[in-house]
């Protein structure tokens, strides 16, 4: 079927980084015959079948599942993650909310702690080392009691699921002028702290993952808020407030990030 | 040749309790000896790396994704079956296990159903330990939805994401364990070889997608949880990453491929709007409670807005065709319908490719407000989509691939035929016979990563006398040989095409030829076919960038070329199998009513491929299915 009929033109301002190593700088093309029903990503699809045609390496970006949930896609359109749309991620969002004839500027997340690879292209393992420092809890699969044993008020389970909606795709850090990943941080914190069965471990979970967020280069949290209005799950900022009251009551209690083998202690 | 799926005798319930004490185990002290490739870090991968590690052995997992919680396992929405029967409405793991036998339409193996059903309770302990937020009660127990094909309320979820809810809980499972340093983890890394050697599976090639490196890598065994082969069709639910080269390349070394004509089509999506659409949406199939199907009944209408067609020139064409079930006809009859009245010209919207779904009537009798109640996330999702209001004007569906029942053979150990190659979820063929029931997804995933494999890999590994082989292996170097040269290849044919494109191409002819509805017509000219679009993508491909550098585009062309070896003997199956069962239909085998046609005399058996090379004729290995507890009956849906 043909788009013409409604077709729409950009002027695209995309990020062009060759890797790690190389600088980037943001480079223009002019893109005819968009249509609006197409997705943001369908767009750059569109444009890099034209790079191709031309000979040109097309831009680099990340994506997979394009239906909001696998948080691999993580673009800054027109100076905002996840782009002018609001809780959604960006390969949920359609060409159909831009003007025709529009400039739209694409770069990746900026943030110490997700160094670029390529293009719009960034490294996010150090939300998988926070992880893996404390957003488990301590159980082997395997002689689990049954599920319904220990009931769990429907409040507290809605409240549970409201942080473990994070897809973890750092647009939280992207927004914030201290690149700070408490939102992130706290939403799995809070998940596990507020339900029973994360609870034994609480303490040294808040201390592990903070440590680490810390020892990963992310910035401090001075509470502006700009995360929350970029998440595309809507994660609200009081699970920060939680956790940094999870993080005062660990530090008060003195339980160490790694709990010392003596006898009696402080 | 007759495969043996090496079931264990005995009555059925008892027959997982005896295998699991006939097993040889491995020492505690011992299993840091040993070591364990997973591929793939979803659902069944995940669990697997996660408890494998637990239990002491020494891990590798690799993904492609840049961080394993990205598993298109995070995808699914509605639930997670287990018999837990905790709505006290008679649910047994007798009864969920068969109606998995009956919704696969009598071709999945009754022994492997028996204990999927068996470990589904444990599995939602589990998960509840690991902090996954269920859905709950006020009273604080968990919360229950009933699903298709079962009368009884057995679906676990978690709001609508589920799907990644669970994943999240294996992932944390798995994070534990690289923190622990039990699992070392590869992120955006791809398997593009497994390494046989004397017959046995013992390593993996790998490409670093960030640096180019390839890599080898040996253990002791492999595991497959790298999902299904949808994407063979270009336009699916499924993640746009998703492919069949771990599960092919696998094929080439010796794995027989079972079942690849199983292929599942939901009908329920949102309609293809463009050539230039990359993927497509599901809509949950509850909407067809409260919404009413139809399309115009005149060709000339198909233009019209849909409030200026008549009531009397609607044609409600389910509601017309099947009286008593209506809109809610099960999935393979609503989705063939569809394309019926679609290749009649009467189809709507963009292409002609779309039928309406209409809530007029359910909004006049019920309010507006309950319909909100009922279906508003969907709606938002449809209106995010397609810019339509659907409470306004009918929204328009139409069918897509989204789940593969068919994948490498496994015996009742889910070890493949390569002794040391063990193959998972999606990924294997074992336990959704021709059709998978909804929320049966999940619960395959989590068995096999949690509670089956653990214990049945300890019984191939104790009996290994060998350690893993040195990476210096002269099979090893083969191997990567083959890799570069492969990638080499595919760099310098310098053509004029792109990967996307061979894609696009190949995806269309399997839908329109080996899609919903199949028969021997279009199967042969898809047979035809593919060979020629294999043949010019080799001559004819472009890759551009470098090799030693992330490149999508030479990620997508190695995987695109696997599709199109695959796509072929997807098809032969699609030829082989003269007869229509579940998600196959076969247009030469119906009743007069339009329903399937089984044909239990001469094809109750998993056809298993055994690859012999490209272009040449695969052998069938066939595994016959004894139903030794259950009466193979008709599916009627009447």
């Amino acid at each position: 079927m043909s788009t013409t009929s409604n077709s729409m033109t950009f002027n695209i301002r995309i990020w062009r980084q060759k890797n790690a190593q190389t600088p980037g700088k943001l480079v223009e093309y002019k893109l005819d015959g968009i249509s609006p029903d197409m997705s943001f990503l369908e767009m750059l699809d569109q444009l890099n079948e034209r790079l191709y045609a031309k000979g040109e390496e097309p831009v680099a970006f990340d994506h997979d599942c394009r239906e909001g949930i696998c948080g691999m896609c993580s673009l800054n359109v027109n100076g905002i993650p996840h782009g002018p749309d609001s809780q959604v991620t960006i390969c949920q969002t359609h060409m159909r909310i831009f003007k025709d004839g529009q400039t739209i500027t694409i770069e990746p997340w900026r943030s110490t702690a997700f160094p670029v690879i390529k293009d719009c292209v960034v490294n996010r393992s150090a939300f998988d080392r926070i992880i893996q420092a404390g957003g488990f809890v301590s159980v082997n699969t395997g002689g689990t009691p049954d599920a319904n044993a220990l009931p769990i008020s429907k409040e507290i389970a809605d409240l549970a699921m409201d942080a473990a909606a994070c897809i973890g795709c750092g647009a939280c850090v992207a927004a914030c002028k201290n690149s700070s990943a408490l939102l992130f941080v706290s939403a799995k914190a809070s998940q596990l702290n507020l339900l029973p069965q994360g609870k034994a471990e609480k303490d040294r979970r808040v201390l592990k993952m903070v440590e680490t967020m810390d020892a990963e280069g992310f910035g401090a949290c001075t509470n502006t808020n700009s995360c929350e209005a970029v998440c595309p799950k809507g994660i609200p900022v009081t699970f920060i407030a939680q956790l940094n009251r999870d993080y005062a009551w660990a530090m008060l209690k003195g339980a160490a990030a790694e709990p010392k083998a003596t006898v009696g202690g402080a | 040749m007759s495969l043996d799926s090496k079931s264990p005798a005995g009555p059925i319930a008892q027959k997982w309790d005896k295998h699991r004490f006939d097993m040889k185990l491995v020492n505690p002290a011992n299993k840091r000896k040993y070591s364990v490739i997973v591929v793939g870090s979803g659902l069944a991968g995940g669990a697997a790396a996660a408890s494998l590690a637990e239990l002491g052995y020494n891990v590798s997992c690799f993904c492609f994704q840049d961080s394993p919680r990205r598993a298109h396992s995070i995808a699914a929405q509605g639930g997670i079956n287990a018999a837990k029967n905790y709505q006290n409405d008679g649910d047994s793991v007798y009864r969920l296990f068969y109606d998995t036998i009956k919704g696969g339409d009598f071709r999945a193996r009754e022994a492997n159903v028996y204990r999927l059903a068996q470990v589904s309770a444990e599995i939602i302990d589990q998960c509840v330990a690991q902090g996954v937020p269920f859905a709950r009660e006020y009273g604080g127990t968990l919360s229950n939805r009933s699903f298709g094909g079962a009368q009884v309320s057995r679906t676990f979820y978690a709001r609508g994401q589920t799907g990644q809810q669970l994943l999240l809980g294996a992932y944390s499972a798995l994070s534990r364990q690289i923190g622990l340093g039990k699992v070392k983890m590869y992120n955006r890394s791809e398997m593009l070889d497994l390494v046989v050697i004397d017959g046995q599976a013992k390593g993996i090639i790998v490409r670093d997608l960030v640096t180019g490196k390839i890599t080898r890598h040996s253990a002791d065994a492999v595991v497959l949880g790298t999902g299904g082969y949808s994407n063979v069709y270009y336009l699916s639910t499924n993640a746009q990453m998703c492919n069949v080269t771990a599960a092919w390349r696998a094929a080439r070394k010796g794995a027989y491929f079972a079942n690849p004509c199983f292929t599942q089509i939901h009908p329920t999506c949102i309609p293809v709007h463009g050539d230039h659409q990359s993927k497509l949406t599901l809509m949950s199939e509850s909407l067809r409670n409260d919404g009413r199907v139809w399309v115009p009944k005149k060709k000339e209408d198909c233009g019209k807005k849909p409030s200026e067609i008549a009531e009397a020139d609607r044609d409600y064409y389910l509601e017309r065709k099947y009286p008593s079930f209506g809109n809610l006809a099960p999935r393979d009859i609503s989705s063939r319908s569809a394309k019926e009245v679609c290749d009649e010209g009467r189809g709507v919207g963009p292409g002609g490719r779309g039928v309406y779904l209409d809530f007029a009537d359910s909004i006049k009798r019920l309010g507006l407000k309950a319909i909100q109640d009922r279906y508003g996330n969907l709606f938002q999702m449809y209106e995010k989509i397609t810019g339509e209001n659907a409470y306004e004007q009918p929204m328009r569906i139409y069918p897509a691939l989204h789940y593969t029942m068919g994948g490498l053979w496994v015996d009742y150990n889910l070890m493949s035929n390569l002794p040391g190659l063990f193959v998972i979820g999606e990924a294997n063929f074992s336990d959704h016979g021709a059709n998978r029931l909804g929320a049966s997804a999940l619960m395959q995933g989590l068995a096999d990563g949690y509670f089956v494999l653990p214990y049945t890999i300890g019984n191939y590994l104790a009996q290994q006398k060998e350690k893993a082989p040195s990476t210096d292996h002269p099979e090893f170097v083969k191997a990567e040989q083959e890799v570069h040269d492969r990638l080499n290849k595919l760099m310098s044919i310098k053509g004029k095409r792109s990967p996307n494109s061979f894609h696009h191409e190949l995806g269309h002819l399997m839908w329109e030829n080996v899609g919903m509805a199949r028969n021997e017509k279009g199967l042969k000219e898809a047979l035809a076919k593919i060979p020629q679009i294999r043949e010019e993508f080799w001559k004819n491909l472009n890759v551009l960038g470098d090799k030693e550098d992330l490149n999508n585009a030479l990620e997508r062309a190695g995987r695109v070329a696997d599709f199109l070896e695959f796509a072929e003997l997807l098809t032969l199956d699609a030829l082989e199998r003269k007869e229509s069962c579940g998600g196959h239909f076969r247009e030469e085998y119906q009743m007069p009513d339009g329903e399937a046609k089984r044909d239990d005399e001469n094809f109750a058996y998993v056809a298993a491929w055994e690859f012999k090379g490209v272009g040449q004729a695969p052998v069938l290995h066939k595994e016959p299915l004894n139903y030794e507890e259950v009466h193979m009956s008709t599916r009627s849906y009447k």
